[in-house]
């Protein structure tokens, strides 16, 4: 017990010490949670758009200004349709309405009455988004007209939509606690495997392997002060996001402390196996970047959908501890205490955490050559 | 009595190496002694003293250590064995005390005798001022001293050192030799393992490696006295020795020779005549004398050194026709905040001369280094070049010089041509590239290892590479930092032919360096101590100046005497 807590101190005195343990620690996670926090959004907000009107008329007008007052777009209406395409091309505005000349005619025939949109398919998430945002304001726009004309006839029928868990639907508020397992990674992956790989380059790993340490002692040395450190961000940044980002939290904190533990144990481990295969730090960074931090980002439902991914990238995403963890994340978050998230996202943590940690003990060198 | 340590047919092979790295050894080592390990470096110094430890597995043979088998019984073995590793395997981030109490807590010594111990130990190494600095702002030597204690926070029955004095100035390692002979009154066995040959005279014992197999194990004076008869000094030669010495290594009878201060020491092979002085073509007045001979006489016959490649320098027309180049400093001075690293230096190098800086660990001797070949900015003073200041015309005056690094800046990741290439385009050499490189590889005999890695290069063949790619551009100034710390005899022995030939074509050469045998090689030297010059001239007026035999004794004499001084 002396000797493990004899450890544990000496690697928090490295922490503390030690400016790149800081910078991944405490530096790297405030940039992430306020990037992510004020700069990164996927909520379409005025965004510009043009609106042609190939006629004049006062269906047209109408349909103009749902689109004018809108706060999804900030729209033009004084173009013809060849300039508003051209300001498209060049990427100054991102989706032209054109209300055609026999629009007004069409409605008043009781025929269907089509416009075209327009989008800047480039960038597909955006156009996606702008797509079923325009169709969207155009379908409203229909719904209420018609409603109108028909007032006495029909009987009244409305459709009122309620969002769940997000009502505001605030982008910020999935991706925020969604961070919390980027940051869980940087810390368990990218520094641990950091900083055992920085012992075998200095030599004190071999110094520390031939003294009465066991193995257990100097693999929990290590896992102990680095899942206290994650611990600890994940507070601090879960603090954040409620109290500067107003992401109101529904789940209890011994349930998010609970699965973060279990998340923490994958991380850590995948550490413990990178560097028990790479012994230098440049090699340890960049394969915690690719296996880890990455993925995490990349494949864990945080940035991308993952039942939109190709098949086997979808099938790869199921290695990837942060798909648990993520939507376990924004369970907590916005929705509370689930079980039927939490459960099964636990259990598939714990299964890869347990792969890890075998590696871990079959392949930790007992001595320098294995 | 039975050895504290039993090797029998002893092999270890590492997976993709051809030779193994120990090959069949026996051998037994025994309590109460400083028990020498001597080799050239790739002889199996550090894969047998790892094996001692349990830190690798035998491929064949048995190793018993104080009666347990290390790998079997590697929990009870380390507790009874301490090891300091080459880099002393401290943490730089924490602080002298944290060190100590990190070890004192694994080995779990507590309580009353934990303070007593630390007590011991701060006072035994003379650290007790710097408990609250942090390791990694420590000198090489106190480094290495703070390494020994952590090793020693529980009395071991073996301690395994290997190569302690690698980069530590002649005062700390007279030092470490204190302690080690202190821990052996105690009844501790100690394996020293080390290249330095001088060194290995102190053992008791030695176990002389080359190439994992062992040729000599005994006393060190019982080696020695194989020589009897057979070393010689020259003396009288003036300016001539470098020439001589060509002359002397060409002679049949010569297994060795070496430049050792204004003389000669020339080893004869067995039951041969040594050289007169008309076959060396000594100048007049030379005379050649009998001497007593020391271990690396015995050392260099025992390794059966006989090969003596004329260097590809020797060969080479003088770059320097237009005339010899002079470096030259005046009231060089470094501050680093308040703290002053160097202090007034001035001295005067001439052309083809060979000039070392010597002095402890942090006097100040890299900082003055760095200055003189314009990688540091002087705070007041200046550097020149043949008259050309290094700070107003750098790059004019930087392409006259060469600089070779401490551990070879080399890429050790390109190939030996590729490095090569890469110099070569540093310097400039334009049209000439392939040519130049062409005679480098020729010369040097890179031939076979053109497209190996820099890096996996056996390391006399990384020296000769980076002394080739230093030297490319035919610079008039060569700087060596450290060239051959931590290097064997033989590699040294090649390193300075070389380093010789450049010099006889007019070549001047500044060298820094801890090593003494290195130093004899200098026509003059300058030691630093506190960042100020303190004595200069011939290595043999340094010796009588002190009153001494031994540049290390006059060495040594010199800093204590400005020490008492001040």
């Amino acid at each position: 017990m002396r000797r493990l807590t004899a450890l544990i101190w000496k690697e928090w005195l490295q922490i503390v010490r030690d400016p790149s343990s800081i910078l991944i620690a405490v530096v790297e996670p405030l940039i992430l949670l306020f990037l992510f926090g004020y700069g990164v959004s996927f909520d379409l907000k005025d965004s510009p758009i043009c609106v042609v009107s190939e006629q004049p008329s006062a269906p047209a007008a109408g349909l103009a200004a749902s689109f004018h007052a809108s706060r999804f777009f900030k729209s033009y209406t004084d173009g013809t349709t060849g300039r508003c395409i051209a300001e498209l091309v060049a990427g100054r505005i991102n989706g032209v309405v054109v209300i055609p000349s026999d629009f007004a005619d069409r409605l008043a025939s009781g025929q269907r009455a089509p416009v075209q949109i327009l989008v800047d398919g480039s960038d597909p998430n955006t156009a996606g988004l702008m797509e079923n945002y325009l169709a969207g304001t155009f379908r409203t726009w229909m719904a209420i007209d018609a409603d109108m004309r028909a007032r006495s006839a029909a009987p009244r029928i409305s459709v009122v939509s309620r969002t769940w868990y997000n009502p505001a639907k605030e982008s910020r508020r999935f991706l925020l606690p969604g961070l919390v397992a980027i940051i869980m990674t940087l810390i368990g992956t990218m520094l641990t495997s950091l900083v055992v790989s920085r012992e075998w380059e200095r030599g004190t790993m071999e110094a520390m392997m031939a003294t009465p340490l066991t193995l257990p002692e100097l693999v929990l040395g290590k896992l102990i002060p680095y899942y206290l450190l994650g611990m600890a961000a994940m507070t601090a940044t879960t603090v954040i996001t409620i109290v500067q980002f107003g992401v109101p939290f529904d789940g209890s904190v011994w349930v998010l402390a609970g699965v973060t533990s279990i998340f923490l144990l994958t991380t850590l481990g995948q550490g413990l196996v990178i560097s028990t295969l790479a012994r230098n730090q440049f090699v340890a960074t960049q394969a915690a970047l690719f296996s880890a931090f990455l993925p995490g980002f990349l494949l864990s439902g945080l940035v991308y959908e993952i039942d939109s991914m190709p098949w086997p990238i979808r099938l790869a995403t199921y290695a990837v501890p942060a798909r648990y963890y993520v939507p376990s994340l924004q369970t907590l978050f916005l929705a509370g205490d689930v079980p039927a998230v939490l459960w099964p996202n636990s259990l598939a943590m714990l299964v890869i955490a347990t792969v890890f940690f075998t590696v871990v003990v079959r392949k930790t060198p007992r001595r320098l050559d294995g | 009595m039975e050895p504290l340590i039993r090797i029998d047919g002893l092999s270890k092979r590492f997976d993709g190496q051809p030779q193994p790295a120990i090959d069949g050894l026996s051998a037994a080592f025994e309590a109460g002694r400083i028990n020498g390990l001597v080799g050239p470096d790739g002889a199996g110094k550090t894969t047998l003293i790892r094996l001692m430890a349990g830190l690798l597995a035998p491929t064949a043979g048995r190793i018993q250590v104080a009666g347990l088998d290390p790998v079997a019984e590697a929990q009870a073995l380390r507790a009874a064995v301490a090891y300091m590793p080459q880099r002393f395997g401290l943490y730089e981030d924490l602080t002298v005390q944290e060190n100590l109490n990190l070890h004192a807590d694994i080995r779990g010594v507590i309580g009353a005798e934990r303070r007593r111990r630390f007590d011991d130990l701060l006072a035994f190494t003379d650290l007790a001022r710097f408990t609250r600095r942090l390791a990694g702002r420590l000198s090489g030597g106190m480094k290495q001293k703070l390494g020994l204690a952590c090793a020693l926070v529980k009395v071991p029955k073996l301690l395994l050192l290997d190569e302690p004095s690698v980069g530590v100035d002649p005062i700390s390692r007279r030092e470490l030799w204190r302690m080690a002979a202190e821990l052996v009154g105690r009844g501790i066995a100690v394996i020293w393992s080390t290249a330095y040959l001088d060194e290995a005279e102190r053992c008791d014992e030695v176990l002389l490696l080359n190439a994992g197999r062992a040729l000599y194990a005994g006393p060190p004076a019982l080696l020695t006295t194989e020589l009897a008869g057979r070393s010689f000094l020259v003396n009288g030669l003036g300016g001539a020795r470098r020439a001589v010495l060509e002359q002397a290594l060409d002679h049949p009878a010569v297994i060795d020779g070496i430049v050792q201060g204004a003389s000669l020491r020339l080893v004869v092979a067995r039951q041969a005549e040594p050289p007169t002085i008309a076959e060396l073509q000594a100048p007049e007045g030379a005379k050649l004398v009998p001497t007593g001979p020391r271990f690396e006489d015995a050392f260099i016959a025992r390794l059966g050194h006989r090969a003596h490649p004329h260097s590809p320098y020797a060969e080479r027309q003088a770059i320097c026709a237009a005339g010899t180049v002079t470096v030259s400093a005046t009231g060089l001075t470094k501050r680093f905040g308040d703290f002053t690293a160097a202090e007034d230096i001035g001295f005067t190098i001439h052309g083809g001369e060979i000039f070392g800086l010597l002095g402890p660990n942090g006097a100040g001797k890299s900082t003055t280094f760095k200055m003189l070949c314009g990688l540091l900015k002087p705070t007041r003073g200046s550097a020149s070049v043949s008259g050309i200041d290094l700070l107003g015309a750098a790059g004019q005056a930087r392409s006259r010089l060469g600089y070779m690094a401490q551990k070879f800046s080399l890429y050790g990741d390109l190939s030996v041509r590729q490095n090569l290439e890469f110099f070569a385009g540093i310097y400039g050499l334009g049209r000439q590239r392939s040519v130049v490189i062409g005679r480098m590889v020729e010369a040097f005999g890179l031939t076979p290892y053109l497209n190996a890695d820099a890096g996996g290069l056996p390391l006399g063949f990384k020296q000769r590479l980076a002394l080739a790619c230093a030297t490319m551009h035919d610079p008039a100034v060569l700087f060596l930092d450290e060239p051959t710390s931590g290097v064997d005899p033989l590699t040294r022995r090649e390193f300075w032919s070389h380093i010789n030939a450049l010099v006889g074509r007019g070549v001047t050469v500044v060298v820094t360096t801890h090593f003494m045998d290195e130093a004899e090689y200098c026509d003059r030297i300058g030691l630093i101590y506190r960042g100020r010059i303190i004595a200069e001239g011939p290595p043999d007026k340094l010796k009588a100046d002190a009153g001494v035999n031994s540049l290390e004794e006059a060495f040594i004499s010199l800093v204590e005497g400005q020490e008492v001084a001040q």
